[in-house]
């Protein structure tokens, strides 16, 4: 079914950062824009999101060139649910950075910047051309270049070389792939590609151009040994910033991989197994880093790492068990990851420090906030019946099945390693009293009482989030089968692209 | 024509993988030009090169007749030189105002500890 609706989540984000680019540094304009574009978005998503559920995919040809000779934009379970939750995430950031963030940072173009960036995020999620896809990750990672250095602090600039390095290889990377896969197919359609790509005699080519995409994808989605560049890179920017980095930047590598694994690559055992190895040794390298970590955010950074490698295992399995799990985690971790990184930057206001060794004592002082963060740990670690619980029951289901064992490992130490880590920083950060009371720098008390409402009610927002994922897992089950029944029999996308044939 | 290209591709990847590996911030930004040069080659050469039978149908039929040239590798190109320059510049800048603060130009000197000014 042709439908312009699917452009609405990208053109509204364009349209409120170009508004706000007429409003060049009136930064209270521009945080009401920033917000009121955020709530629409939210609310066009929740429509996508029904419209698509009820109604199966819908496509947008544009300019009218039919595929596979136009860039086609499809809305199927998968992109619609990112893009929900894209949505959610840039709501809760765009009302965490009003009052988060320092002036000087928004005087210099902050919110027009984040909102290219949650367009080039739909837009991502949304094409069905190959090469848009890559145009619209180059949105991302401009965006998020020019994120990353606002305010340009020596730290800030240092880890952003090493980010900016990174992501323009994954870029060439995954353009090369592209390259490659154009002159063995003659098409960048990717449901055309997926019919395509099976008459090609050259197998041992395929293989090799499938290579350049797992670098490509696993490079922005940080998996070992490639991941270097996210823990020396996503503690430097504003909390705000990295909650947006954090939660959604290397999750769409993953969508990437979901979408060009099950649509144009379908995994054979050698993919199978290096996804698999791949994810076992990211795991355990992300839990060793989060394991010496004093400075939360760079724990935090490490435990990305860490659940990135359960995703690219579920995918590595590449049944529709192991597909529901990966799924189901995407949900959540895009959630509970965009508002860890919005604590730590409430944690730094309310103490001044990110060390663990310096903080203390926030259950005494503020125990309805530690109540609230609690929740989101919580579900990070997974305890029933909260979110992160669930898709391990499908990740470890599958494991067994397929006596993949040494995933099995990965997976228990993994889980192990963060129930460890936030355990011994819940006793750290919230139990322990401080060592120097006077060190203490309190910027919240003496904020008004809207700002500390402000700060709060992100958190909430994205906390409330998680508890519905976890306690009303059985909806989110139905999306994940949904999801992974369609990426299993690609039929369904591919007639809905290239019509009834 | 398309052996000297593939050469000539060959050679820009390889030179740029080598400049990347340097510990220069300098050289890191030259190989990350030459790979880009190296991948829009590269594409050019896939898409096939066919010259003098531009991709216009004759009035008198209503498909092509004989192989014509693909427009669409040189579409890929153009918009992928396209970022790439803005990528560029937005490292040039980037690398010269590290440079500003750090004053060094080797790589292993960008780990300085974390500021608590956030």
């Amino acid at each position: 079914m042709i439908d312009n609706h699917i452009l609405a989540p990208i053109f509204i984000q364009l349209f409120v950062a170009i508004i706000q680019l007429i409003f060049w540094r009136k930064t209270i304009t521009q945080r009401y824009l920033s917000i009121g574009g955020s709530i629409i978005g939210l609310l066009v998503a929740i429509r996508l999101f029904s419209r698509v559920y009820e109604g199966g995919i819908l496509t947008m040809n544009a300019a009218n060139w039919d595929a596979p000779f136009g860039i086609v934009f499809v809305a199927d379970t998968l992109s619609v649910t990112l893009v929900l939750l894209t949505s959610i995430a840039a709501l809760s950031v765009s009302l965490f950075s009003s009052v988060g963030l320092s002036r000087q940072r928004m005087l210099y173009g902050y919110f027009p910047i984040f909102h290219f960036l949650i367009m080039g995020l739909n837009g991502a999620f949304l094409t069905g051309d190959i090469f848009n896809l890559y145009v619209f990750f180059e949105v991302i990672i401009i965006s998020s270049f020019v994120l990353m250095t606002l305010g340009g602090r020596k730290a800030q600039v240092e880890g952003a070389v090493k980010y900016m390095a990174m992501n323009i290889l994954a870029s060439t990377f995954f353009l090369t792939g592209i390259g490659i896969l154009y002159g063995l197919t003659g098409s960048l359609n990717m449901a055309d590609l997926s019919l395509k790509i099976q008459e090609v005699q050259n197998k041992s080519l395929i293989g090799i151009t499938s290579c350049f995409f797992i670098v490509g994808f696993g490079i922005k989605s940080a998996v070992f040994p490639l991941y270097y560049w996210l823990p020396s890179s996503y503690h430097t920017p504003p909390s705000a910033v990295a909650a947006t980095f954090g939660g959604l930047l290397t999750k769409v590598g993953i969508y990437a991989m979901l979408r060009v694994f099950s649509l144009i690559f379908i995994p054979d055992d050698f993919t199978r197994n290096l996804l698999l190895t791949i994810a076992v040794f990211t795991i355990i390298t992300g839990a060793m880093g989060a394991l010496i970590k004093t400075n939360i955010r760079r724990l935090f950074s490490y435990l990305i790492v860490c659940h990135i490698g359960f995703m690219i295992g579920g995918i590595g399995m590449f049944t529709k068990v192991a597909l529901m799990g990966t799924i189901f985690y995407l949900i959540h971790d895009i959630i509970v990851k965009t508002n860890l990184f919005l604590i730590a930057g409430l944690i730094r206001q309310l103490r001044g420090s990110m060390d663990m060794k310096k903080l203390g004592g926030l259950y005494r002082d503020y125990p309805k906030i530690t109540l609230l963060i609690a929740i989101v740990l919580f579900s990070l670690v997974g305890i029933p019946p909260l979110s992160g619980f669930w898709p391990k029951i499908y990740l470890f289901q599958e494991a067994f099945t397929q006596e993949q064992y040494f995933y099995v490992f990965g997976l228990i130490v993994g889980s192990f390693v963060t129930l460890y880590v936030i355990a011994k920083m819940w006793s750290e950060v919230f139990w322990k009293q401080p060592d120097n009371e006077q060190d203490i720098d309190d910027r919240f008390e003496p904020m008004p009482l809207y700002r500390k409402i402000l700060m709060v009610l992100p958190i909430g927002i994205l906390a409330l989030t998680t508890l519905y994922i976890g306690l009303n897992a059985e909806t989110i089950v139905h999306v994940a089968d949904r999801i992974s029944t369609q990426l299993i029999d690609t039929s369904a996308y591919v007639q809905a692209v290239l019509g009834t044939k | 024509m398309e052996l000297l290209l593939v050469l000539v591709l060959g050679l820009l990847y390889s030179a740029g993988v080598y400049l990347i590996l340097r510990r220069s911030m300098v050289k890191l930004l030259l190989g990350i030009m030459l790979l880009g040069h190296g991948t829009n080659i590269l594409i050019f050469v896939v898409g096939k090169i066919t010259k003098g039978h531009p991709p216009v149908i004759d009035e008198t039929y209503k498909v092509f007749q004989e192989i014509y040239a693909d427009p669409i590798p040189q579409a890929l190109i153009l918009t992928a030189i396209v970022i790439s320059f803005g990528l560029t510049s937005f490292a040039i800048v980037l690398l010269k105002r590290v440079y500003a603060l750090v004053d060094s130009d080797d790589l292993d000197n960008l780990n300085t500890p974390e500021e608590e000014d956030i």
